[in-house]
């Protein structure tokens, strides 16, 4: 069902104005890890003893590999429900995904403050299998991998390489279906990190159910990004846009949305949490932005007729990627407080060489993506079946 | 041929694996674990402490630990809070005229801060590569910086923010209080409480730290009895175990019964904590979390083990997916033609 769409690399210049702008940034983020590896984590980043974790962790890990789940759920869609026309949108979903994963587990070894240790985290003798990160680094080194070879295919075939190919094929199943575990596995885990932290967090994003929450919001960020990124591809390459493939993928998107939206709600009910969203602070205000992210896709893309607007599909993702983003950032940072402020009251805002580093890694992964689309088959051939 | 039905058992298939994924089960639950009973800690009476900060210096001495200048001068230790250089600190809570000790109103009291070694330590839980850990017989809550990745886990979840990394070194390590483990073997116990010249600090087992805390809050404010200084024997201590600790023995003093909020803080919070704490003001004004009986490490380590305890779930979900993706992956290549 998926041979209708052979996929062809876009071709063009390699030399262009993005191109340079990543060029710029990624020399930025070079210097400034140049003087954090020298220095200490204390001479770039604003980290003190009340937040320990800061957007290295949160944007590029938590945010970054939610971002990274189009691969995932467009695979899902496919693969295991079997919706085979949606697979033009697999090989661009995987290889934003790809380069997500891949960069937010380099990413992480710019945080660690004993770095050369880091393998300890996959060494049996060290292994603390009772910890939610030991779960999450596994899950996530595994899955870079699985995923790489379910991008094989791609380099197999600009090279050549038919029988490899063929091989793989063959079993090519199994790592799909494996890449469909591991990030469920580790996107609900990657909530269930703020589960230990107990009451620092608060009550509107501190829940049992917090690994549900996380990954049912990874998938919905899942498609959000696949709209974001098929709109961005088609105006940039001035391709045409898939929209007889985005418009009912909204809608799953919308349907997966509600079930998120409803389980969210139920869940503060239920806990007599919402209570918390009704006092005049900075937590819940920033509760209620992000609720307004996650319901604005249902005013934007609600009926098939909005659906058939592309720049609705693109604010609709829009809207998905920020509730994402503010559920996580709301977790870990905002509603999270040592509570111990008696001599000290903590604070953090991230420095600019903190923002420089993770626009860095931001432009790698647009630079990579442009690289391999122009140059492998990733994207469906213009014109191709349809 | 993709039909419906397949699609129908691909959603079962997806759903359930989702929904199993996700629903915590009781039967894998971790209960909060409880102190061992031979376990070691302190106990910090507020009300006996003058504020003298002799604990913050022997802690200092005791684990090499640098000054941290925060004044002008840069001529004495001045610590703002505990931090990867400083394990130990006295803070004080004052209010108004600040005129009589440990009285709420216009009155001003002390507290230790320093790790509590929890029954049921979130660091540790938390640890990825088991850096933090618990000695079973002593309870002591350790830290093995040759494991360490710095990845501050334990010191997000720390209810009473005790792990610090050191930010200002490129190869900083956690700092946490260990109970002064490495002098144990010479026999020396917390250099915190050997100097306390109030016995504000006492050290000991916790079990008999516990009888000693709620002896004091059964005694009338005001009466006079008699504390100890410096360690707290075991109830019916042998000589030969008493041998094991060098310092002097017998170093009880008269002191009059300070007028005690009727808690001992950490006899329950999140299972209990090997340090205790006796106060006249109220615990959360001076820096200690309320806390439930119940430790976030149990919540966090149920879901945990229920998600992946023997690797069984996944394991299933996986052979479920493959058996899905097995009939509906279809490979790429042209000339095999599609299907749907
Ligand atoms: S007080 Fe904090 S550092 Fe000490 S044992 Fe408890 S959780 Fe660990
Ligand atoms: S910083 Fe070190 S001790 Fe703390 S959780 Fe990470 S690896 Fe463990
Ligand atoms: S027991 Fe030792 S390390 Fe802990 S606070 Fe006392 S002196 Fe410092």
């Amino acid at each position: 069902m998926s041979a209708h769409h052979p996929a062809a690399p876009v071709g063009g210049k390699l030399f262009n104005l993005p191109v340079m702008i990543c060029s710029v940034l990624i020399a930025a983020m070079l210097a400034i890890l140049f003087v954090r590896f020298i220095f200490g984590l204390g001479a770039v980043t604003n980290l003190n003893d009340g937040y320990p974790w800061g957007i290295w962790v949160v944007f590029d890990v938590v945010i970054g590999s939610a971002f990274a789940c189009g691969g995932f759920s467009v695979a899902m869609l496919v693969y295991i429900f079997n919706r085979g026309h949606y697979h033009p949108l697999v090989r661009p979903a995987l290889l934003a995904s790809l380069f997500g994963y891949t960069l937010a587990g380099v990413g992480v070894l710019f945080d660690l403050g004993r770095w050369w240790n880091f393998w300890h985290i996959l060494w049996p003798t060290y292994a603390n299998p009772n910890s939610v990160m030991f779960e999450v680094a596994v899950c996530i080194s595994a899955y870079v991998m699985v995923m790489w070879i379910e991008f094989s295919p791609v380099f197999m075939e600009q090279w050549g390489l038919k029988v490899q190919k063929q091989k793989l094929e063959k079993v090519l199943f199994f790592f799909i279906a494996l890449g469909t575990l591991l990030p469920m596995m580790h996107q609900s885990s990657l909530g269930t990190m703020l589960v230990v932290m107990g009451p620092q967090v608060n009550p509107l994003w501190q829940t049992p159910i917090v690994p549900l929450l996380y990954l049912l919001s990874a998938i919905v960020i899942g498609y959000g990004v696949v709209l974001f990124e098929s709109c961005v591809a088609a105006s940039a390459y001035r391709r045409q846009i898939e929209m007889h493939l985005l418009q009912p993928m909204a809608k799953i998107m919308l349907g997966v949305l509600a079930v998120f939206m409803l389980i969210r709600f139920g869940d503060l009910v239920v806990r007599g949490a919402l209570g918390h969203a009704l006092s005049p602070s900075l937590e819940a205000f920033f509760f209620w932005l992000e609720t307004a992210c996650f319901a604005a896709p249902f005013l934007i893309v609600g009926t098939p007729g909005a659906r058939r607007n592309p720049a609705r599909l693109f604010l609709a993702g829009c809207a998905i990627m920020m509730g994402g983003i503010l559920l996580r950032i709301n977790g870990f940072l905002i509603g999270y407080d040592t509570g111990l402020g008696v001599d000290h009251g903590w604070n953090y805002f991230p420095s600019i060489a903190e923002m420089i580093v993770t626009l860095g890694m931001f432009a790698i992964e647009v630079l990579a993506y442009i690289v391999i689309t122009r140059r492998f088959p990733v994207l469906a051939r213009e014109g191709a079946a349809h | 041929m993709a039909t419906r039905r397949d699609f129908l058992k691909g959603c079962l298939a997806g759903g359930a694996a989702a929904a199993t994924a996700v629903l915590p089960e009781t039967a894998c639950a971790r209960d909060t674990l409880v102190r061992p009973p031979e376990g070691l800690g302190l106990l910090y009476d507020a009300t006996l402490c003058v504020g003298c900060q002799a604990c913050v210096a022997a802690c200092k001495r005791a684990n090499d630990n640098p000054a941290e200048f925060t004044a002008m001068d840069n001529l004495w230790d001045t610590p703002l809070d505990t931090s990867g250089h400083t394990f130990n600190l006295i803070k004080m809570y004052r209010n108004g005229t600040m005129e009589t000790k440990d009285s709420e109103l216009n009155g001003f009291s002390f507290m230790k801060t320093s790790c509590m070694h929890c029954a049921d330590p979130s660091c540790v839980s938390a640890c990825p590569v088991s850096s933090m850990q618990k000695d079973p017989v002593t309870g002591v809550v350790s830290y093995d910086p040759d494991a360490c990745i710095g990845c501050r886990y334990c010191v997000a979840a720390c209810p009473f923010g005790i792990p610090k990394y050191q930010y200002d070194s490129p190869t900083g390590k956690i700092g946490k209080c260990e109970l002064c483990r490495h002098r144990h073997e010479d026999g020396h116990y917390s250099a915190c409480a050997e100097v306390c010249p109030t016995g504000a600090t006492l050290f000991g087992r916790t079990e008999d730290l516990l009888a000693e805390a709620k002896r004091r809050l059964a005694l009338k404010p005001g009466e006079w009895t008699t504390v100890p200084r410096g360690r707290l024997p075991a109830t019916g201590e042998t000589p030969e175990a008493a041998a094991k600790w060098k310092g002097p023995v017998d170093q009880g003093y008269q002191a009059q019964v300070g007028n005690y909020l009727q808690h001992v803080y950490g006899e329950t919070e999140y299972g209990g904590t090997q340090v205790l704490k006796l106060s006249a003001v109220n615990f959360q004004k001076v820096g200690l979390p309320d806390l439930p009986p119940k430790s976030s490490a149990a919540s966090s380590e149920t879901i945990q083990h229920t998600l992946y305890g023997g690797m069984i779930m996944p394991i299933a979900v996986l052979a479920g997916l493959t058996w899905v993706a097995k009939r509906n992956v279809v490979p790429d290549d042209d000339d095999k033609g599609g299907q749907s």
